[in-house]
């Protein structure tokens, strides 16, 4: 490994009206490294990475680069991209009806004349170079999730950078998806390219990283090797204060085992329109249970057939016991259900409505539509619930899409541990959010569950649901193809079952 | 205190911008010539003691204005796009009304069945849009394009290619006074639908669903509510308050010209919803504004009248003082504005935080 210097920020401080985001902030990337750069939602990761990429213009501090001595001003996206620093952004930022090929030169370089037969060609190499397994002239958004996300790569890395940063690039991608990117960075940091990764995937930051940068609170915690900080370590850092509660967690879990509690959901041969095989499924009062299985196996869209949040095409519902017919949502909801899905953004949060409107909204729905709460009724429950789940928001009258993320999510909890459920589905309930957010999401499931709330939880992360669920249901290909209790629940026997018996030996 | 903490909100609300350019329109003939405002007691016609003036004017002649605003931010709410077929829809309405009166006696009844069988086209057309948009999810300026070319030669079908006049003092009630009240019925009229429209959105959560639809389709339906149904609804007021301006204009002028009525309109609607501060591009609406920006059009228009402007005149003035209004409202203007406003005031306006 060269070490070299390629990025040196000195004190870097950044105020924002009534907030300091960064505080005297140092950072180095070396050359040919992959340094994660760690910290809880709002320690000033985004900030700092938008200072470098020239979306906010700095308070003070100073930054290098190499190759040249004098200090590095960047007040423009555009002035970061010419000294070098490129940047990958957690939501694909390309154009999906364009070609792969149009993708990666758009906006580039000299533009009265495209040779597009050139172009092509020279898209062609560079995906064979970064072994991306796509052609230049398929239209990106018929590519998977994860080579878009590689392709975005390609284009900000044949852009000659020196600097790469990776903003939660992961977010999206399944397990092989997320290799594959992997690969492609250690292939560039073999070429001397100099890596940010933010990522909230602890695992991720283990498996790839060099070094790792924490920052709390907009200030530097400090950077350490990857091998001199154990995980408990890196999390205690983090959230500046030891973390005892997680390991806590394992023993609240109890299991569900006596036979004598009632079933409150079963399904029998339910498929939805979005293409799930008919499956069989039960819950009982009080029990969480998991879908795990990797991306695309089908695990949402199982439980969007449980909620009928897609056309139900066939299969029996009972619920508490008793046979029921759920034609939409809204059935699901006054029979007690309640479902968070897994897009936030596109199906949970409406956007410009305050967190007031967004709490009470499926309460209102189910009290109807000529029935309006007061004013007064809809700030008590608003009220009650950003202190029950510590909803960080400047008033309930702020519109949620002004919030961040875990604090959205919170509220689309919130809103649905409003509808008092007896079952509640939650999608990746934990995706994207920080780690002390995470650990309260996990612990609010395991009391719910105390309460008698049947919970299904869905996570990419298996560490994750085998914290919090006594039963897991293992999906692959839109299949169930396993379930698994009690001492089978472990990392390898997931894996294994996940990949099926062929597999057993890998 | 408290008042500078009242205008700084109100400086930050979707209101701030239409309330400024009334008020511009207003100073502006202040200055101009201050008898603008005078309001005369006279006796007109019909021997009745009424209130007249350019400000009554511009209230009165802004009753059909105002309707067609309101439904039209609710469809634009709801649909993230607009009906451009009211004034058709208008057109058809009127016809259908005069056609009613002229096959009976004017009565008060006949009135209210003319009125409630308008009201039922114009529903059912309506509807028509409203399936094209909810249903086959095409752009509503599309949709309503159908209507928008069809829907006077529709109307010219209904009365046989006439322009028939309708004439009777109950109609003149509707249109211009009530003996004894001394204010335009019209006016009488926009006070009582906006009192409805206010206990509908008070009582009922029609405000919170639709915003919810043109906010976020996919999450509203997941919370229960069912969109199509939404948009639909949203289309059925469009009809109704067509109907009520459709019917108000016949009455003013005691004739029905399928060609001529509301004509424009449409554009003038879309514009008030504009001038409100409404996104065009749907989700979160304020009525209210949309209803300012009606009155603003129409305080313009009387403005150019008072000031002799030719009426073929009076649109290329119009647009010079909306495309002013527009941008000024525009979010690349307003977000100057703030930062000039940070440089000189250095007052912490608290962004909202973004990580």
């Amino acid at each position: 490994m060269k070490n070299d210097t390629v990025l040196s920020m000195r004190g870097i401080s950044k105020s924002f009206p009534g907030v300091r985001a960064l505080h005297n902030v140092d950072f180095t990337l070396c050359e040919g490294e992959i340094h994660a750069l760690m910290g809880e939602n709002g320690a000033g990761k985004s900030t700092l990475v938008k200072v470098l990429t020239g979306v906010y213009q700095k308070d003070s501090g100073q930054i290098n680069i190499a190759g040249t001595e004098k200090e590095l001003r960047i007040k423009s996206p555009q002035d970061a991209q010419n000294a070098g620093i490129s940047t990958v952004y957690q939501e694909i930022t390309l154009c999906p009806n364009l070609t792969v090929a149009e993708n990666i030169f758009i906006g580039r370089g000299n533009y009265r004349f495209i040779n597009w037969r050139s172009q092509e060609k020279r898209a062609g190499e560079i995906l064979k170079k970064l072994k991306i397994p796509t052609s230049a002239t398929r239209q990106l958004g018929t590519c998977s999730l994860a080579v878009q996300q590689m392709v975005a790569v390609a284009r900000a890395v044949d852009m000659e950078c020196k600097v790469l940063i990776l903003d939660e690039p992961t977010s999206s991608l399944d397990e092989q998806e997320v290799a594959l990117l992997f690969s492609l960075m250690r292939d560039l940091k073999a070429r001397g390219v100099g890596i940010i990764f933010i990522t909230h995937f602890l695992e991720q930051v283990y498996e790839v990283c060099d070094r790792i940068t924490v920052l709390r609170n907009g200030e530097l915690v400090g950077a350490y090797d990857i091998s001199e900080l154990p995980r408990v370590e890196l999390i205690s850092k983090m959230m500046g204060k030891e973390l005892e509660e997680i390991s806590e967690l394992q023993h609240q879990k109890k299991t569900v085992a006596n036979e004598d509690i009632p079933l409150v959901y079963e399904a029998f041969g339910l498929s939805s329109t979005q293409g799930t095989k008919p499956f069989d499924f039960k819950i009982k009062k009080g029990e969480v249970n998991g879908f795990t299985g990797l991306l695309g196996s089908g695990r949402s869209e199982s439980v969007r057939a449980i909620f009928g949040a897609d056309r139900i095409t066939g299969g029996k519902i009972k619920i508490n016991e008793k046979d029921t017919k759920i034609s939409g949502p809204k059935d699901s909801m006054k029979h007690g259900i309640g479902y968070l899905p897994e897009d936030r953004k596109g199906d949970g949060i409406i956007e410009d409505l305050s967190v007031r409107e967004n709490i009470i909204l499926a309460l209102q729905v189910l009290k109807g539509f000529f029935h309006p709460f007061s004013r007064a009724e809809a700030e008590d429950f608003a009220d009650k619930y950003i202190k029950l789940l510590g909803i960080k928001t400047a008033s309930m009258d702020t519109p949620i899409k002004s919030l961040s993320g875990g604090n959205q999510q919170k509220v689309i909890l919130a809103r649905w541990l409003l509808t008092n459920p007896q079952y509640l589905i939650l999608d990746e309930p934990t995706r994207g959010i920080d780690i002390g957010t995470k650990v309260e999401i996990q612990k609010l499931v395991l009391k719910l569950a105390n309460d008698g709330v049947s919970v299904t939880f869905i996570s990419s992360e298996i560490e994750e649901m085998l914290t919090t669920c006594s039963r897991l249901i293992v999906m692959r290909d839109r299949n169930i193809v396993g379930e698994l209790k009690g001492e089978e629940m472990t990392q390898t026997k997931i894996m294994h079952t996940i990949a099926g018996e062929a597999a057993q030996n890998a | 205190m408290l008042k500078s903490l009242n205008i700084r909100k109100l400086s930050h609300s979707q209101l701030a911008i239409p309330l400024f350019a009334l008020f511009l329109v207003i100073a502006f003939n202040v200055f101009r010539d201050i008898s603008f405002f005078s309001i005369n007691v006279i006796t007109n016609n019909y021997g009745n003691t009424v209130l007249s003036g350019n400000l009554i004017s511009i209230i009165n002649g802004a009753s059909e204005l105002v309707l067609l605003a309101i439904a039209m931010t609710l469809v634009t709410s709801a649909t993230k796009g607009q009906d451009i077929s009211v004034g058709a829809a208008a057109a058809i309405a009127g016809s259908v009304f005069v056609r009613v009166l002229r096959g009976n006696e004017i009565t008060m009844p006949v009135i209210f069945l003319a009125l409630a069988t308008a009201c039922i086209v114009a529903i059912l057309f309506g509807l028509f849009n409203g399936t094209l948009v909810a249903f086959f999810d095409i752009q509503p300026m599309i949709a309503s394009l159908i209507l928008f070319t069809a829907g006077r030669p529709i109307a010219y079908w209904i009365n046989g290619g006439a322009t028939p006049n309708v004439d009777s003092p109950l109609l003149s009630y509707i249109g211009s006074f009530i003996p004894g009240i001394p204010i335009p019925s019209p006016i009488l009229i926009i006070i009582v639908f906006g009192i409805l429209v206010t206990l509908a959105l008070r009582f009922t959560n029609l405000g919170l669903y639709i915003q919810s639809v043109g906010i976020n389709e996919r999450a509203a339906r997941l919370n229960g509510i069912n969109p199509v149904l939404m948009k639909l609804l949203a289309f059925m007021i469009l009809g109704v308050c067509v109907t009520i301006a459709g019917a108000i204009n016949v009455c003013r002028i005691g004739l029905i010209n399928h060609e001529t009525i509301l004509i424009d309109i449409e554009m003038d609607a879309i514009l008030a919803v504009a001038i409100g501060g409404n996104a065009l591009s749907g989700g979160k609406f304020k009525l209210a504004g949309s209803i300012i920006g009606a009155y603003i059009i129409q305080a313009l228009t009387i403005t150019l009248y008072a000031m002799k402007v030719s009426s073929t005149a009076v649109k290329a003035y119009k647009a010079v003082v909306i495309i002013a209004i527009v941008v000024i409202g525009s979010p690349v203007v307003q977000q100057h504005a703030v930062q000039l406003r940070n440089r000189l005031f250095k007052k912490p306006i608290k962004l909202t935080e973004n990580n």
